[in-house]
């Protein structure tokens, strides 16, 4: 659970995440804006099934893998939020041919 | 700003950190054609992230320290080099070939000499339940902070050693969040060990900033210290935290958010894949590229400059950048050998200044081996989510290192290329084995330092060479 | 301590294989292996166990390995991971498609029938995910693949099981005649002695050849090898392509693997590979072209091992053709994983008995002409 200390003051952005819409500001990372969100789990892992969320924010644990805009495995903290994106958590393995 | 990948160029310079803006601003002032990678959409790197576009513009919650990193900014953008942010390199050959992904399309650029500046990362904590939703690094909490404004709301609790940890939680109070207690697992014993490099600490900046930040965040925070073990505990996210101080018994707290940090190692992917030469660093616990001081590695035409080089700190980084940059103009000719040193100067005077206590405080924060080496039920390796007791039954079938470990696990195999288990493994090799770290050494890395999709790697330009090159078979 | 009979240079799969099966046949084995067993060629290959597309005079010896594979768990303990879920090689066009009839024609003839030509719609039945332009296939269905490194140390264990001794490390630096045996000398100041030496040195086998007065042109390669995240499951053969290289298997976790023939380069005596983007490129496009589902995958890693290539492209296999007691298995340009059982057991009767009943004459060490 995260919430804004302070806002960036720029322009608002909706994405949607499973299909459900939330807010984010300009300049957050997919990840920052699913946990400003209160998302607590991005995925599970294709091994175990257990779920993961961010944990690093800067590119390096993999943890943050979502699905954007229909591709797979990206990396959530390294990707900026845009108006209109859809992000799906990912379930186990990828599948092929998304 | 987006920027079309040219074929080549004198010098490539990877990380936008201080090393490696400064690194480039150097080399490029004096004439050479130099490009600058960075992952990130805004420079600043990991100590000086979203620099140029934090909200939280009130100076006093970052700190001075912090704000210094804007000077890098400007000396850099006017120096003539090419900036291409949002830029992956995932691989880098010793003839100083890059392959680099920048908006999904992949291309080789070829560098007369190259420049590593990707940092550090934070030190793995294998913890039992360090992989639940809600447990993360204090440098994750930081970069929420600077990119986001964002604080962890409830329960929160930071959990670790070293200097960084006391830095986070004042940023995070002033910027107005909360802290429930910060756990500081530093062994009493480190304090008497850390004292022969007393005078340099004394001497050196470190004293007065790190009281100050210690006291203010004890003013407001319950520090409980000595801390032997911990653990996350949870179903689906964290709920409480569990910890032993030295010689007590098992108190739990609740918990949202549980921050840990144990000290940085540098990132030693993209120069291991490169085949740079790396040591055992005993007193940092971490792998170290060999290099001179001017940042050459073990292999000519390769640079390492600031804390990827090895750990000195935010300031250290710039003026190893600088002599880096200037290194490379010599090595390619723009300056000789004499002009090359009298530049240098000032800078090994600011860089001696800059390391003056860090010793002492290396081996104050030297973390104890309790949390290098987990206990048997806990992840070593996240991503395959291999044991720390699957490990040590494979040394036990006669594994001798990371390596041949990759035949019997897939420790090491995962996303993450070891970055979050390799120091991790080779401890608990080297501790099974009875050897040290340094003969048991560390995972063979190969590019892409990244995963490259299909598509990138499909879209990368055909040459001829690849007709020459195929075997029919 | 008695010396050995026999002293194996080289501890891959191919010299592990020897060892073996001369230590089950009562005969004193030391292995000299200059790093570790399985370190290079034999433990990071694409782990193909295929008989499919082989050189003709392959043929007979991998037709003999297959049955051993088919038992390896008898021979050594172990299953290797090996699964046989067949190989298939695809046809993009009708020329190509035609070329492979010819090819199963030519093996028919010569009285193998492990190749079967299958039509597009049988191809489609066994690769679903196939792309829809390929026209049809030559398919092995017991050919399967196996965990390269796991294979080699499996024979290793089951080689010191049986008595071999396996030295790791321990680089030979020198080959020279001592009376009538032999002196071998390793970087570490030893010289070891035997009666007769097997030559299974890999990339490096040229130099041991030399010393024996022989030249052989062996070209170090560094085949490339790419692996993908983990994926749904939608291919269960090994797959090949008849007009372009390529070597793709999906494993039980999901990974794909991805290799084919493109190289990188290398640097033998420093066992460093440098791989080369642009031929990784070729096999990304020819996998987007044949696959289309793996357009969205993922490469996490990609290696390049330092493997022995000879111009004629198969292996030198045989007796010296300059010295008595010694023997030579090395040069399997990239396809010699699957022979490793055989290998051994043809060395093992070589050295015991004085011949074979395996056809080794195409792999004779001086058919490369003067030198």
């Amino acid at each position: 659970m995260f919430r804004r200390a302070k806002e960036a003051g720029t322009a608002r952005v909706s994405l949607s995440v499973d299909g459900r819409p939330i807010a984010a500001e300009a300049g957050d990372s997919v990840a920052a804006a699913l946990l400003a969100a209160g998302i607590t789990a991005c995925r599970t892992t294709p091994v175990s099934g257990a779920p993961r969320a961010p944990y690093c924010m800067m590119g390096v644990c993999f943890e943050c893998l979502v699905t954007i805009d229909g591709i797979g495995s990206r990396q959530a903290c390294l990707t900026p939020v845009r108006d209109g994106m859809r992000i799906e958590t990912q379930q186990g393995r990828r599948e092929a041919g998304r | 700003m987006s920027a079309a990948i040219r074929e080549s160029c004198d010098l490539a310079v990877i990380g936008a950190g201080p090393a490696g803006l400064a690194a480039a601003a150097t080399a490029a002032r004096l004439g050479l054609d130099t490009v600058l990678f960075d992952e990130q959409p805004a420079p600043g790197g990991q100590i000086y992230r979203a620099i140029t576009e934090t909200p939280l513009s009130e100076r006093g919650v970052l700190g001075e320290d912090y704000w210094h990193g804007g000077a890098l900014l400007e000396p850099f953008f006017q120096s003539g080099a090419q900036y291409v942010p949002g830029a992956t390199v995932w691989s880098v050959t010793r003839e100083g070939e890059i392959g680099v992904s920048v908006a999904g399309a992949a291309r080789l650029l070829q560098a007369r000499h190259v420049i590593l500046a990707t940092g550090a990362l934070e030190r793995p904590f294998p913890i039992p339940g360090w992989t639940l939703p809600g447990v993360m690094t204090c440098g994750a909490a930081q970069i929420l902070l600077k990119s986001s404004g964002l604080v962890a709301a409830g329960q929160v609790v930071l959990a670790g050693s070293g200097p960084l940890l006391w830095l986070i939680a004042a940023q995070y109070l002033r910027a107005g969040g909360e802290i429930a207690a910060l756990l500081d697992t530093t062994p009493s014993a480190n304090w008497s060990a850390a004292l022969p490099h007393l005078p340099g600490f004394l001497a050196s900046s470190y004293l007065a900033k790190g009281m100050k930040l210690v006291r203010e965040v004890k003013r407001r925070v319950k520090v409980i210290a000595h801390v032997a073990s911990l653990a996350a505990i949870g179903g689906d996210r964290v709920e409480e935290v569990a910890y032993r101080v030295f010689g007590g018994s098992e108190t739990r707290m609740p918990v949202d958010t549980l921050l840990l940090h144990q000290g940085v190692v540098p990132n030693i992917n993209l120069s291991t894949a490169i085949g740079c030469a790396h040591g055992w660093d005993p007193a940092q616990l971490c792998f170290t590229p060999v290099s001179d001081e001017w940042g050459m590695s073990s292999l000519d035409g390769i640079a390492i400059a600031g804390d990827g080089a090895g750990i000195s700190g935010a300031l250290a980084a710039e003026h190893r950048g600088r002599l880096a940059g200037l290194d490379a103009a010599r090595r390619l000719g723009r300056i000789g050998d004499d002009a090359r040193d009298r530049a240098a100067t000032p800078h090994r005077t600011a860089l001696a200044r800059a390391e003056r206590g860090r010793r002492f405080l290396d081996r104050l924060y030297r973390p104890a081996e309790a949390f290098r080496l987990p206990a048997p039920e806990t992840l070593a390796c996240r991503c395959e989510e291999v044991t720390a007791q699957q490990v040590q039954e494979a040394v036990a079938l006669g594994v001798q290192g990371p390596n041949q470990l990759k035949s019997f696990l897939r420790c090491g195999m995962g996303p993450c290329q070891g970055r979050l288990c390799g120091l991790t493994v080779t401890e608990l090799i080297a501790k099974a084995r009875g050897v040290p770290p340094g003969a048991v050494g560390y995972y063979r890395l190969r590019p892409p330092v990244k995963p490259i999709t299909l598509a990138e790697l499909a879209s990368l330009p055909r040459g001829e060479a690849a007709e020459k090159a195929v075997v029919r078979g | 301590m008695r010396s050995p009979d026999v002293i194996v240079i080289g501890g891959g799969l191919h010299g592990c294989s020897a060892a073996l099966h001369l230590a089950r046949r009562g005969v004193k084995v030391q292995v000299l292996e200059k790093d570790y067993a399985g370190r290079h060629a034999s433990g990071v290959n694409a782990g193909g166990v295929r008989r499919l597309g082989r050189h003709v005079a392959e043929i007979p010896l991998s037709v003999a390995s297959m049955e051993l594979w088919h038992r390896i768990r008898d021979l050594v303990d172990d299953d290797c991971g090996f699964e046989s879920n067949g190989q298939v090689k695809v046809a993009e066009n009708e020329a190509e498609l035609a070329l492979l009839a010819q090819r199963v024609a030519e093996a028919r003839a010569l009285g193998f029938s492990h190749e079967e030509l299958i039509d597009r719609q049988q191809m489609r039945a066994v690769l679903p995910a196939v792309a829809e332009h390929c026209t049809g296939a030559i398919y092995c269905r017991d050919d399967g693949a196996a965990n390269p490194y796991r294979t080699t140390l499996a024979f290793r264990r089951a080689a010191e099981r049986a008595g071999a001794r396996i030295a790791e490390g321990v680089r030979v630096t020198g080959v020279s005649r001592e009376g009538r045996g032999w002196r071998v000398e390793t970087a570490d100041g030893t010289a070891h002695r035997a009666a007769v030496i097997v030559n299974c040195a890999g990339a490096w086998a040229d130099r041991v050849a030399a010393a024996l007065g022989e030249s052989a042109p062996v070209l170090p390669s560094a085949f490339m090898l790419m692996i993908s995240n983990r994926l749904e499951h939608f291919v269960k053969p090994v797959v090949g392509a008849a007009g372009r290289p390529l070597s793709f298997k999906q494993f039980a976790n999901g990974t794909v693997l991805i290799g084919g023939g493109y190289k990188g380069s290398l640097d033998r005596d420093a066992n460093w590979t440098e791989l080369d983007f642009r031929g990784l490129a070729e096999s990304a496009k020819t996998v987007w072209d044949l696959f289309p589902i793996m357009r969205g995958a993922q490469i996490m890693r990609a290696w390049a091992g330092i493997e022995a290539r000879m111009p004629d492209d198969i292996p030198v296999l045989g007796p010296s053709s300059t010295e008595e007691g010694a023997f030579h298995a090395f040069g399997f340009s990239g396809h010699g994983f699957q022979l490793g059982p055989i290998s051994g057991a043809i060395m093992a009767e070589l050295v015991v008995t004085g011949r074979t009943n395996l056809p080794i004459e195409p792999f004779r060490i001086n058919r490369f002409g003067a030198s």
